[in-house]
């Protein structure tokens, strides 16, 4: 898994290697900012984190108080209202938009609710328990807006899940399998450049101890030349073989070490 | 990025509602209720009488529609198709159970709060150690 077999199938050449290593700072910029935004991410997950909790109980709270004064109105207004109220729906007047937040590149959605047009039951209760009835709407509009507000918390936070796990998985990636890959061919390649350059080393020692040898060998054959010269000279002057002239000449160029003059 | 779930940014959108009686006329009343050209309303009813194959299609229904950006669904309603709420993950529609009046709320049963109650417990821990 790791090691030799984790490695690009590159051409060892130095622009290779070149092009590896911009590749290696450019993966390793990248996992740098790719933690920074993870840690952006979590942080801003906390805090919705909490923020949903809070406004979970308080959800809890506004209910209890809105159906309390539905209780209210149907005590005073008579269990037919809920009749008045089925029959009476026609567009919605209470609607949401939705925007997007943008958190470091991770579009957020936020919900917020508005009126649009006329309230259609604004007559409904005219006859007895108005007042509660318009308690109960305000009570229901406040519940609304909990509601909508922790659903756009519970989008982002949804929404943020989905966008730290994917952050991570790409940290990981770069930390785990881009990063090592990079640098087992970065060694690699710097090994089999070493080696080129240990093989061109050796070359260039074999063909210098090459030219040694032969400029040595020319050497000595130009000596024996020049001896034979003078050998032959030698023998035409006294009249000897060239054999023994050079017999003559070795024995003169021997170093006796008894002779002292 | 091809997994990335789109976020539709609308002017307007509805609240859809899967509750029973006296919620609904709550919302109602407080001008949530949309009732469009095919005679089809954005809110199911449920009483004693309907089915959970009801409330399954109009779970699926609201959840699909576009022009919904919140479902609130009753906490006991959403327990009868517990495994439709828990498998749905999507951002938008957002899910909301909210409580009922005769029936008490339970937050061990919230899909999303059990999750939250869980990472946020988790990372307490986690933080606390540190």
């Amino acid at each position: 898994m790791s090691g030799q077999s984790q490695r690009l199938n590159v051409v060892p050449t130095v622009t290779v290697l070149g092009v590896i290593k911009a590749r290696l700072i450019g993966a390793t910029r990248g996992h740098a900012l790719l933690k920074k935004k993870s840690d952006a991410l979590t942080v801003q997950f906390r805090q919705i984190l909490k923020k949903i909790v809070s406004t979970k109980e308080e959800m809890g709270e506004f209910m209890k108080t809105s159906s309390f004064a539905l209780t209210e109105v149907k005590y005073v207004a008579g269990d037919n209202i809920k009749h008045t109220v089925l029959e009476n729906v026609h567009t919605a007047t209470l609607r949401v938009r939705s925007r997007t937040e943008n958190v470091a590149g991770v579009k957020l959605p936020k919900f917020e609710y508005f009126h649009e047009g006329e309230t259609k039951n604004d007559l409904t209760g005219l006859a007895r328990g108005g007042q509660q009835v318009q308690k109960c709407r305000e009570a229901y509009v406040k519940a609304i807006e909990v509601l909508v507000e922790l659903a756009s918390l519970q989008t982002s936070f949804l929404t943020l899940d989905d966008a730290i796990k994917t952050t991570n998985r790409r940290v990981n990636a770069l930390e785990n399998v881009v990063k090592p890959r990079l640098e087992n061919t970065i060694s690699y390649i710097k090994g089999e450049l070493d080696e080129l350059e240990r093989e061109d080393f050796f070359r260039l020692k074999k063909i210098q101890g090459y030219k040694k040898r032969e400029l040595e060998r020319q050497l000595a054959s130009a000596h024996q030349f020049a001896e034979d010269q003078v050998a032959e000279k030698m023998s035409l002057q006294k009249g000897i073989s060239i054999n023994a002239a050079h017999n003559l000449l070795t024995e003169a160029n021997k170093k006796d070490e008894d002779i002292i003059f | 990025m091809a997994n990335k779930a789109q976020i539709p940014t609308s002017n307007s959108a509805l609240i859809a509602m899967i509750a029973d009686e006296d919620t609904i006329t709550g919302f109602l009343l407080a001008g949530v209720g949309n009732v469009d050209l095919r005679r089809k309303t954005n809110y199911l009813i449920v009483d004693s009488k309907t089915t959970v194959k009801a409330i399954e299609d109009a779970f699926k229904e609201f959840t699909t529609k576009e022009d919904i950006a919140i479902v609130l669904i009753s906490q006991y309603v959403a327990n009868m198709i517990r495994f439709l709420v828990d498998s749905y993950n999507k951002p938008i529609p957002a899910i909301l159970e909210i409580p009922s009046k005769d029936h008490p709320y339970d937050p061990t049963h919230d899909s999303v709060l059990s999750r939250v109650k869980y990472l946020f417990s988790s990372e307490s821990v986690a933080s606390g150690r540190r």
